[in-house]
């Protein structure tokens, strides 16, 4: 038993090398999936992401040859007590053209939250005609107990938006967010309603905040 | 224990002196140090093989807690908390801790009996690989005890569900996932490195026996997945105690991101289950039919183009996500192209029957029961590729008895069919005939009874792993249920079997059937603790 598993140690000591080289490699690739993943999915739209900072728009003349609509749905998560609602269920609107949309948040818990809406667009491929000049949805947002605010989100569907594309739903979940010092908070001091106090710097990084 | 002489030590020394550490040829520790130490490979296969039979037991309790459960509808003995506890581990044990671990046990002993090697090429690394397995499932297990209970998100522990809202034993099934994934990892380096290298001078590749190939080609793939399992469940680990956000979309992650990862493991995993059950089908049947396997390179290369293909379909378990309609098609496409190669091995095994003269000897009969049964998973798994239908028949019961026939009657039925044709060389007798007829005619019944109905109540609409259901199946849920504890039960039958045949019985000579051709018929039954000392004169047979 020896002499035949010895004679031959230099051999499977090379195969156990190769087969150690593939699975080292193999780990990695799993990784390097992820980010593979989101690039893969920025090019292409397919998770139906939008961007995550304001873009600019596009200026194009206005199809008024075709009308999408626009439809808003939001979605509340388990363990946050807020609610979102948007202003209009659904907008119809031209290619070519800018919109803006007003949605209410408001804390019906007894404790200040920091959460985030995220956005999520069906079908996936419109993701990547649907650009946003400013929305709630690039920022954490702290709301006091009880405290309500109202967002405006302004968007453009550019016109080479896909011709069998009919009807866009941008779907907005809200998220509670750790409320670490590093977060981005972006805060109302009072619950006054007006455009003016949605309108948070595009950048997404508000390090001022208030935590 | 104390039943370790100084002897050891000095050998222990001396050999390390002479380099190689693992031969402890003139000396073994007795009882239960013995096995605890063992090295040698026909001992290392009798304990996977021990290791999976109990998880089998354990495993097909929890499936009977689920179908005590689902007998009628509404909710009469268990909570649904505890239900999915139940259907989760019941995945878990079965996959990872019974057909797995039973397949290497079935490697360990075989492999090199098949091809003429002394022992397995890393024999120190086989006793720790085994010995991780105990560890891991204990691990598993005892999260059923733990606060908020035992993992209950399914066997394929989807983000969120594995994350934000998992219960706290989580963390511990990760690691034991982890222990599990190592010891398959090793097992399988083990047995590549044997294969490749402890052949008896002569063999060549395409002289090695079915088995010994299906597992060749497993080995890689477990190389290639089981890291990507390890990748994930590591990511998961780190979304739950390190607040990254790899699959919470909160923080920018993306669930779907999980399934894609996931089934990149989970689909090869699949074939890791099933082609050395190809493997040992492929060699009983022209044992039993007295006729060479019709096509052996053709189920070689059948075998390895399963393999690569397994790589290229993974989203037929995510049709329903939202995929965007040409990766629709390509992933409906390319399923349906696994079958082509599926339908050569069945045509090899049938046509390897034709005319052959054949007898119906335990084996023999679970192995033909393999042939037909598993094709009746294949095709109901080309239903499931056509994604439009996929979308009715997602997460509904017909999925399960998808799964169940081409994993129950197919690599389990394969385990029974190896053990009852591999039994008179492990313990030198034959199985009882009439037992083991009984044992095969009760599980064949049963688990038809039990997973037939399921296609129907699928059909009919009824979703996966809800502890309730509608008034509509009540009927077919009964008899799969029935059948249920009927195979269960008759799997008792199976361990009097082994242990009677481990005890006594009918002698069986070296080549114990008479159909049998290849190497380890060679050797005296039962076969001796080392065999192949000497490689053995091997003259290839032409395939
Ligand atoms: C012709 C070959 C096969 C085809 C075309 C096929 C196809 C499929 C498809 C499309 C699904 C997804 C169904 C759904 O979730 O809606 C599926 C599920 C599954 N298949 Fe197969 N399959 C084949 C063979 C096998 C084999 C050989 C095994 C294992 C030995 C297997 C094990 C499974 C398992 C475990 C699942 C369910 C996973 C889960 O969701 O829990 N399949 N199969
Ligand atoms: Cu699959």
């Amino acid at each position: 038993m020896t002499d035949v598993v010895e004679d031959r140690s230099p051999q499977v000591r090379r195969t156990v090398v190769k087969t150690l080289v593939v699975l080292a490699g193999m780990f990695g690739f799993a990784f390097a999936l992820v980010p593979l993943y989101d690039v893969f999915c920025q090019v292409t739209g397919l998770n139906g992401k939008t961007s995550t900072s304001a873009q600019t728009l596009v200026h194009e003349e206005v199809d008024t040859e075709r009308t999408v609509t626009m439809q808003f749905v939001t979605r509340g998560s388990a363990g946050l007590p807020w609610k979102l609602e948007a202003h209009s269920r659904q907008v119809r609107v031209h290619p070519g053209q800018s919109t803006e949309v007003y949605f209410t948040f408001r804390n019906l818990g007894d404790q200040a939250l920091v959460a985030r809406a995220v956005p999520s667009v069906t079908p996936s491929p419109a993701s990547l005609h649907l650009r946003k000049l400013a929305c709630f949805c690039f920022d954490n947002q702290r709301l006091a107990p009880g405290e309500s605010f109202e967002a405006p989100l302004v968007f453009q569907l550019t016109r080479d938006l896909p011709e069998e594309i009919k009807t866009v739903t941008l779907v907005y979940t809200l998220y509670p967010q750790d409320q670490g010092p590093d977060v981005a908070v972006a805060t109302v001091a009072d619950g006054a309603p007006g455009s003016d106090k949605g309108r948070r710097p595009a950048s997404g990084e508000d390090p001022g905040g208030e935590a | 224990m104390a039943s370790l002489p100084p002897k050891h030590r000095l050998e222990s020394s001396a050999s390390e002196a002479s380099s190689a550490g693992h031969d402890e040829h003139h000396y073994r520790p007795g009882g239960l140090m013995r096995w605890v130490l063992t090295t040698n490979h026909k001992e290392i296969g009798t304990l996977y093989l021990i290791f999976s039979l109990t998880m089998f037991l354990i495993g097909g309790v929890f499936a009977l807690v689920v179908r005590a459960e689902l007998f009628q509808p509404g909710l009469q003995l268990v909570q649904p908390e505890f239900f999915n506890q139940m259907t989760t581990m019941h995945g878990l044990i079965m996959v990872f801790g019974a057909v797995m671990p039973a397949f290497v046990g079935l490697a360990n002993w075989m492999v090199p009996l098949q091809i003429g090697a002394p022992d397995m090429a890393l024999p120190r690394l086989n006793n720790f690989s085994f010995w991780l397995l105990p560890i891991a499932f204990t691990l598993m297990l005892s999260t059923l005890f733990m606060p908020g209970g035992a993992p209950n998100f399914g066997w394929t522990f989807y983000a969120p569900l594995s994350t934000t809202y998992a219960p706290p034993s989580t963390t511990f099934f990760i690691l034991s996932l982890h222990i599990a994934g190592i010891s398959s990892i090793l097992g399988a380096i083990n047995i590549i490195a044997t294969i490749l290298n402890l052949r008896a001078p002569g063999m060549r590749l395409m002289d090695m026996t079915l088995f010994v190939w299906t597992w060749l080609i497993t080995a890689f793939l477990l190389i290639a997945v089981m890291p990507v399992l390890a990748g994930v469940v590591t990511m998961m680990l780190m979304d739950i105690n390190f607040g990254t956000s790899f699959f919470n979309a909160g923080g920018g992650g993306d669930p779907v991101l999980f399934q894609h990862l996931f089934w990149f493991f989970g689909h090869p995993e699949v074939y890791i289950m099933i082609l050395p059950a190809f493997g040992i089908v492929s060699v009983i049947i022209p044992t039993f039919a007295r006729k060479r396997l019709f096509g052996y390179a053709s189920m070689v290369y059948a075998t390895a183009s399963i393999a690569i293909l397994s790589f290229l379909v993974w989203a037929h378990h995510m049709f329903v996500v939202g995929l965007p309609l040409v990766a629709e098609l390509f992933f409906m496409y390319s399923t349906m192209l696994i079958a082509v190669p599926t339908g050569v091995k069945v045509f090899n095994w049938i046509t390897t029957l034709f005319r052959g003269s054949i007898s119906f000897e335990p084996a023999m009969l679970f192995a033909i029961a393999f042939v037909v049964l598993f094709t009746i998973g294949g095709f109901s798994g080309l239903m499931l590729a056509i994604s439009p239908a996929d979308f009715q028949y997602h997460d509904t019961y017909f999925v399960v008895a998808h799964f169940h026939y081409v994993l129950v009657p197919g690599a389990v039925f394969s385990i029974m069919a190896g053990v009852y044709y591999w039994l008179p060389k492990w313990t030198g007798h034959y199985p009882h005939l009439r037992l083991s007829q009984w044992h095969f005619w009760l599980s064949m019944i049963g688990v038809n009874l039990t997973f037939f109905p399921m296609h129907f109540s699928g059909l009919a609409g009824m979703p996966r792993r809800i502890p309730d259901y509608s008034l509509q199946f009540a009927d077919f849920n009964m008899l799969s249920s029935i059948g249920a504890f009927m195979f269960g039960f008759s799997q008792l039958l199976f361990v009097v079997i082994v242990i009677m045949c481990v005890r006594g019985g009918k002698k069986a000579p070296a080549k114990a059937w008479d159909g049998a051709e290849d190497l380890e018929w060679t050797v005296p039954s039962p076969a001796p603790l080392h065999t192949f000392e000497h490689p053995p004169q091997y003259r290839p047979v032409e395939h």
